[in-house]
């Protein structure tokens, strides 16, 4: 009688052992084939290889910015004026909303890389032209809700939180840079 | 489901069928003889009125899929063939444009009828939750469905909404590369919202499906709010329920179809009939005017949460916005534990009444508030500041006033049925 009753808890932790590891096997093998699904919807192979960008710079003169498309966003190239660089590096980095100095965020003073999108809701901010408005410090005015950058992308005035990202870039000779 | 006793049909077609399958039964049971309150007003017609615009938004759309390219070189031009050279097209797309527009009207009407009357009180807080979750697809079809004309509000709509995302501590900037398939809106993001746009209404459907099987459980509520309890208080669907949610029915198309044929493009933004350009913002980006009050109150947080005193940041703005607006959803799923007053109609709780259509205005305002640049002012104060106080109306309606009233409400004296309260 005993020994009947020991065999059939012995039973039942059993099957609630099997009850439970095949529910775990179940679950793991319903996310590993789940995994592959969303994988699928991560940036492709052919979105990959776009996501290098190699600029050309001989052609902008200094004072003058281009736009260049990165990863499908615009990128702001700024070949700075003297007094542009000075103003940037004379800011105290305490006063700033994201403090970083202009030496943080250049490679070569005179060539200012920038992601051209404001941080505060997406929008492309303006002032690439000398005939558009550079806002309050030189630099960029995002018409949007009116944020203002300064002549290192940083943000000074306005609701965004964040200076404008400066993308990975390096110089692969004096006058051309890959960008990614 | 149609088990038991069952009667026979005089058309011997129709008897062969049901004898094997009994789907006449079903119909008969459920929209025949179904007892209904006798005493809904027309605020009743619009459970049957959404039904009829999801039917038309699937109908339309399915025929507009038929000429339109998912593509970010082609899908302006589609559209714009449509417009032009496909016969009808205008039409079938203007239907469809307005019947967004038109579909969420009658769903906010539905939904304000709901918590007027207290139809999400017990038994019904699933029914209710259900349409709360119809809600929420019904938003996620729409924002994709927008992107698809892919002009620049399209653009920089999804744009915005996807950064959304990006809040999300960690792994945001992780999800928004996924929901993007790259690393901005583009022709992977297209592609996707255009699937997930033909797939979603028809998870819809199922979920409406739910949403009225749950409702033939419980039965409708009604203006008084008491339960049917004799023959006397109800009325067979058919033919005195199936006419009036017709006639409604009726009204409601002649002002979607003066919308579709008079002022079709009243309801949009010229903006998004200018091609996406990723190197060029709008100078104001707007939602569609259904999203206005909930984006309101995704910008009513300007400021970020933190510790006093240092420069540590709990939650930033951005995080805090987006919180505010998904906890106004999460409200409404919340909504049948956060008021437990014993009455359900509003008719019998005058406090509950002045509060919950103080809270229509706000929800108006608030919408107005959002369809205005975030720099914009309301006399000499700052617009955002009137955003952020209707943003505290809400809240405090669910999570205060609410909860207050359900203990401390006294309320009017309930009728004795609803036969009596028709007869006065």
């Amino acid at each position: 009688m005993a020994a009947k009753t020991k065999n059939n808890q012995d039973g039942e932790t059993r099957r609630d052992f099997l009850q439970l590891t095949a529910g775990a096997f179940g679950a793991v093998g319903a996310g590993a084939v789940a995994w592959p699904f969303i994988n699928s919807l991560n940036p492709a192979k052919d979105t990959l290889a776009l996501s290098t960008t190699e600029v050309d710079l001989t052609p902008v003169e200094i004072g003058q910015s281009i736009t260049v498309m990165w990863r499908g966003k615009p990128v702001f190239i700024r070949h700075r004026t003297q007094e542009e660089i000075e103003e940037a590096r004379e800011v105290d980095t305490a006063d700033l909303r994201d403090k970083q100095t202009d030496e943080d965020r250049v490679e070569k003073p005179e060539w200012l890389v920038l992601v051209g999108i404001c941080t505060h809701l997406g929008c492309v901010p303006v002032g690439q032209k000398n005939t558009e408005p550079r806002g309050d410090f030189g630099g960029w005015f995002c018409p949007c809700h009116g944020s203002h950058y300064d002549t290192s992308g940083r943000i000074r005035k306005g609701p965004a939180p964040k200076n404008l990202a400066v993308p990975p870039y390096e110089f692969t000779s004096d006058t051309s840079i890959k960008i990614g | 489901m149609a088990s038991g006793p069952r009667e026979k049909f005089d058309n011997p077609v129709v008897e062969w069928i049901d004898s094997r399958l009994p789907v006449f039964t079903l119909m008969n049971k459920e929209y025949g003889v179904f007892p209904t309150p006798k005493n809904f007003n027309y605020f009743w017609n619009f459970g049957a009125i959404a039904m009829f615009m999801l039917v038309t938004m699937i109908v339309s759309g399915i025929v507009l899929a038929m000429h339109y390219t998912a593509n970010v070189g082609m899908a302006f031009d589609s559209v714009e063939r449509i417009m032009r050279d496909v016969n009808g097209g205008w039409l079938i797309r203007y239907i469809h444009m307005n019947g967004a527009s038109f579909f969420f009207i009658a769903v906010f009407i539905h939904m304000f009828r709901g918590m007027y009357y207290g139809s999400y009180k017990q038994p019904r807080e699933l029914l209710w939750i259900l349409g709360v979750v119809i809600f929420l697809l019904m938003m996620a079809t729409a924002f994709m469905g927008y992107v698809l004309p892919w002009g620049q509000m399209s653009y920089w709509g999804a744009t915005v909404i996807t950064n959304l995302f990006s809040a999300i501590p960690l792994v945001g900037e992780k999800i928004v590369t996924l929901l993007w398939g790259g690393f901005s809106v583009d022709n992977p993001t297209l592609n996707r919202f255009f699937a997930l746009h033909y797939l979603m209404p028809f998870v819809i459907f199922a979920v409406v499906f739910l949403h009225v099987w749950a409702l033939h459980v419980t039965g409708s509520n009604n203006p008084a709010g008491i339960e049917p309890k004799t023959k006397k208080d109800t009325l067979p669907f058919h033919p005195y329920y199936t006419m009036k949610d017709t006639f409604g029915l009726l009204v409601f198309i002649i002002v979607y179809a003066l919308f579709v044929f008079y002022a079709p493009d009243y309801l949009g933004h010229p903006d998004n009939y200018t091609p996406a350009n990723p190197l060029v913002t709008p100078a104001h980006i707007v939602p569609e005017w259904y999203f206005l009050p909930f984006y309101a109150m995704l910008r009513a947080i300007t400021f970020d949460i933190g510790i006093p005193f240092t420069d540590i940041t709990i939650i930033s703005a951005k995080l805090g916005g987006v919180l505010t607006m998904f906890g106004s959803i999460a409200l409404l799923i919340l909504l049948p534990w956060l008021d437990t007053h014993p009455i359900r109609s509003a008719r019998y709780r005058p406090l509950f009444r002045t509060f919950l259509l103080l809270f229509v205005v706000v929800f108006v305002f608030l919408g107005y508030v959002g369809s205005q640049p975030a720099d914009a002012t309301l006399g000499p104060l700052p617009l955002s500041v009137f955003g952020l106080l209707g943003t505290a109306y809400y809240y405090g309606f669910f999570l205060v006033i609410l909860p207050w009233l359900s203990k401390n409400e006294k309320g009017r004296d309930l009728p004795a049925s609803i036969h009596e309260s028709v007869l006065g």
